[in-house]
């Protein structure tokens, strides 16, 4: 605790008792130690500097060292703070705390970990508060700590007299750092952590008073665009028409930077008119002239072996093969950034999932040191793995000190969808060898464009040693990564998952749920695929060799609810996946129907194809702190596995991707989105939560991909399905690199 | 400069600015109105929906020297005063299923519905299952199933 006119409150964990589990060995390494008890346990050292504060108006302050991105983790921390400081949640303010280096691999917003690494220290330090404030009660109504109750923001005497947590305030502060035992409130006294919790941030967002990095108006932050490259990370040369630029209406400063040109005018209009105006000699980018079949090839390439198993009458060997294409991670919120950079100090405002690292690597552009770089970090409109990264920070830090100005930095969506990271393209090769009614081997290797992780653990040690040369650093990341998330919670023999990754020219990042969206839908392929070879149902197949209780229990939660095993027409299917990771599980059932009344719809600006008509979907993540807020991520999930098997990927074209907007790349939309869908949250018993934001992608998907092969009669090799289909759109052009507002919206109302 | 004169959220509001620079940028660079929201600049995102005298629209692809004196815009910061109360029944069935994700594209979300609302009622019908797999506004947190929720609700209570 420390002094002060208001209440602030640490989590000391010395004593806490959180366990840390030893690595076993192969085969499924993440089945008893997973990627979140990495993360969790790097975070740990620096869990007790966070504070939750105690204000004289009787509210609770608390800046979360995370980021909120539509995730819910800001509504489901102020659960947290209410739930142990006996506070009403509307009087908890939860904001995102500014980059704070101290805080190590603390302060980074990824693999769901969240609520898994901070459910225990945010409890600790407002269960800290309310011991304090218990404390100075007693002094001041004349009785024991023990006798007092605390309640909705009043501490009570039995004698019937009370005072408020704002009256306490000052005196609960005291004037020395001290520490202070607690105990935590066991999960049956919870009495808002389980009860289902609207959005704290929801009023602001239907008002449209929610900000976002370009809703801030920060003194002399002009409107600021890039103009790059007509090939993927090319960079230019030079401007020829600098003067013609700058002579433009409400154009302002012009600066060429290592990823293009930078024009800062009075409006974002101004900007678009100056980039397209631009005349700009460019160095060709490192994948000039390459479409996607070079990079099936280098795939191809790279893929090792698989290892021979028998075929013979009486072992037979079932393999499986499936590409993935590009995919993009594109939110709502272009990349942007706010920076103000001056000679001696600079001031960033942007959406960050790694902000220690953002500040590092932005005072190393810069030529700063750390301390003379303030980073804010803002809500962000969407990440999907995007915010991990900070390259609009970066850029608009490197463009303000090249201007001289302070600068409000916005990727045209053309350049987040071409320029901005995504998913790699990536193959899945599956080899299963059967004998009498059993699976003896299950083999899976999967080969992959490079996965960016060079954003470390949130800070510069493990983001520098994730950039070793040749790509070494990344690769040992990348295998890390892969171990402590995949597995095949089957009782399928011998098991091995291994992934080979090659070629870091793209720009690539953890898309949601990283890995285990490709992975698992080659995985449950193979398990239709062995459930036909033996002549069982793939439901009463999964469930029959399962090795997890829990993964069953949702399993048969979604067959039962989803009617497993009804009569469809010709054209339509069910398929049913499971998934397991982020200390939960979740199972999947759709329908799905592919006849031509579908897949025939003519839909301007968008594809129809086949409709996904019903989605059955069984969480559990052990202990829930929202299951409001994570019915709500499990529907997004549900949308995003739609997308990901059927609609949504890039096509790389002569040397870039030609998707450039919304009705080029085709996520889900309200025509693709199942009219019927249903998401079970699973009670649990356990004490421990799990994570929500990525889990569901991965079963959606799997069981979209299963529902599909079997309407369709055949297995698809390459997903999203489309892929290959004629495009479904005239792509824009690449000089200029942005397309023009149009003028005929008054012509469209409605 | 041209001045540009406009109601905005019930106020007549001036600005100098050039004829062809988009209404969005006006709103959002200009004036400071940050509710409606870039998604796309090219009228596909919808994420920056308002109304122009009541029906939808995307100031994204309106010049602002095409817009007369007597327009009424109203964006999302505006539409609780288009009706009593302290928000639209729409904003307040956002609230009820707890739409909202990250929220960036909401705003429009809300804007779109309200139209389509009005639209179908000047058609003499209520919302089908295929106005609501019309609606173009884009949701990259996939919120689709609570959004058709929510309509169904602003709907009964519009």
């Amino acid at each position: 605790m420390l002094g002060g006119t208001t209440l602030v409150a640490a989590a000391d964990l010395v004593g806490a008792g959180v366990p840390a589990a030893a690595v076993p060995g192969t085969p499924q390494p993440a089945e008893s130690y997973d990627l979140n008890d990495f993360l969790t346990e790097a975070a740990m050292p620096t869990a007790n500097l966070i504070t939750v504060t105690v204000h004289e108006d009787g509210t609770a302050s608390f800046a979360l060292p995370r980021m909120e991105v539509g995730q819910g983790i800001t509504t489901s921390t102020a659960m947290l703070i209410a739930e142990e400081l006996e506070l009403p949640v509307d009087r908890v303010r939860v904001t995102l705390a500014d980059a704070r280096p101290e805080l190590l691999y603390n302060q980074l917003t990824g693999g769901s970990n969240t609520t898994i690494s901070t459910y225990t220290p945010i409890r600790v330090a407002a269960a800290v508060a309310k011991g304090a404030l218990l404390e100075a009660a007693a002094i001041q109504l004349g009785d024991t700590v023990d006798n007092l109750r605390a309640k909705g923001g009043v501490v009570q005497a039995p004698d019937g007299s009370s005072v408020t947590y704002g009256e306490l305030a000052r005196a609960a502060a005291g004037s020395t750092t001290r520490a202070m035992e607690v105990r935590l409130k066991e999960p049956g006294e919870f009495r808002v952590v389980g009860v289902g919790q609207p959005r704290i941030d929801a009023l602001d967002a239907v008002t449209g008073r929610k900000l976002y990095a370009t809703d801030l108006q920060v003194k002399g932050a002009l409107p600021t665009m890039v103009c790059r490259a007509p090939t993927l990370n090319g960079t230019p040369k030079r401007l020829r028409n600098k003067a013609a630029v700058l002579a433009m209406p409400g154009v302002r400063n012009v600066a060429v930077v290592d990823s293009g040109v930078a024009v800062r005018a009075e409006t974002f209009g101004q900007c678009i008119d100056a980039i397209r105006a631009m005349k700009v000699d460019w160095v060709d980018g490192p994948v000039a002239g390459l479409s996607d079949a070079d990079i099936v090839d280098e795939l191809r390439a790279a893929e090792l072996p698989l290892p021979t198993l028998p075929d013979n009458p009486l072992a037979k060997t079932v393999d499986l093969d499936v590409l993935f294409y590009f995919r993009s991670n594109s939110a709502m919120d272009t990349n942007s950034a706010i920076a103000d950079v001056r000679p001696d100090r600079a001031t960033v405002w942007a959406g960050l999932k790694s902000p220690i690292t953002a500040q590092q690597k932005i005072a190393e552009a810069l030529g700063l040191s750390q301390d003379a770089v303030k980073v804010h970090v803002v809500q962000g409109g969407g990440s999907f793995g995007r915010r991990l990264f900070f390259d609009g920070a970066l850029e608009a830090a490197k463009i303000s000190q090249a201007m001289g100005k302070p600068v409000k930095l916005m990727w045209h969506r053309a350049d987040d969808a071409r320029v901005g990271r995504g998913h790699p393209m990536a193959t899945s090769r599956v080899r299963a060898v059967h004998a009498n009614g059993e699976v003896l081997a299950f083999q899976q290797s999967h080969t992959s464009i490079e996965t960016d992780f060079r954003h470390g653990l949130g800070e510069i040690i493990t983001a520098n040693s994730a950039d070793l040369p040749g790509g070494l650093g990344n690769l040992g990341f990348a295998e890390t990564v892969f171990e402590l998330t995949q597995e095949v919670p089957y009782d399928f023999g011998v098991i091995t998952q291994t992934l080979t990754e090659t070629d870091d020219r793209f720009n690539t990042g953890s898309m949601r749920n990283i890995y285990s969206p490709d992975v698992r839908v080659a995985g449950e392929l193979m398990v239709d695929r062995l459930a036909a070879a033996m002549g069982q149902d793939p439901y009463e197949f999964r469930r029959a060799h399962l090795r997890n209780d829990r993964v069953r229990a949702v399993l048969d939660t979604v067959a039962d609810v989803g009617d497993w095993g009804r009569s469809m027409p010709a054209g339509t299917a069910q398929g049913i996946a499971i998934h397991k990771e982020y200390k939960g599980c979740s199972a999947c059932l759709v329908e799905i129907d592919n006849r031509p009344q579908q897949t025939g719809r003519d839909i301007r600006d968008g594809v129809g194809g086949p409709r996904v008509t019903k989605v059955v979907f069984a969480i559990d993540v052990g202990l829930v702190v929202n299951p409001r807020g994570l019915e709500a991520q499990m529907q997004g999930c549900i949308n995003d596995g739609i997308a990901l098997a059927l609609t949504s990927s890039m096509h790389l074209r002569d040397g870039h991707f030609l998707e450039a907007s919304w009705d080029n790349y085709f996520y889900t939309r309200q025509w693709n989105t199942p009219p019927d869908v249903e998401v079970v949250v699973m009670a649990s018993d356990s004490a421990q939560p799990g994570g929500a934001g990525e889990a569901g992608v991965a079963a959606t998907f799997a069981a979209v991909a299963c529902a599909f092969a079997r309407a369709a009669g055949s297995v698809p090799t390459y997903f999203p399905v489309n892929h290959r289909d004629p495009l479904e759109f005239t792509p824009k052009p690449f000089v200029p690199p942005i397309p023009q507002s149009p003028t005929n919206g008054l012509k469209l109302t409605y | 400069m041209p001045r540009q004169t406009f109601v905005l959220n019930g106020k007549p509001t001036t600005v100098d600015v050039h004829d062809d620079v988009r209404v969005l940028w006006v709103l959002r660079d200009l004036l400071g109105v940050t509710g409606p929201k870039y998604g796309c600049g090219i009228n596909v995102c919808k994420a920056c929906t308002s109304h122009v005298n009541g029906r939808a629209f995307n100031p994204c692809s309106v010049r602002v020297g095409d817009l007369e004196k007597t327009d009424e815009i109203t964006t999302i910061e505006g539409l609780a005063d288009t009706v009593d109360g302290d928000l639209h029944p729409m904003q307040q069935a956002w609230l009820d299923r707890d739409v909202a994700q990250c929220g960036y594209c909401q705003p429009g979300q809300i804007m779109a519905a309200v139209a389509l609302v009005r639209k179908v009622r000047r058609e003499g019908r209520s919302i089908t299952d295929a106005d609501l797999d019309g609606i173009r506004n884009i949701c990259r947190c996939g919120t689709y199933t609570r959004i058709r929720e929510a309509i169904a609700q602003g709907e009964r209570q519009m």
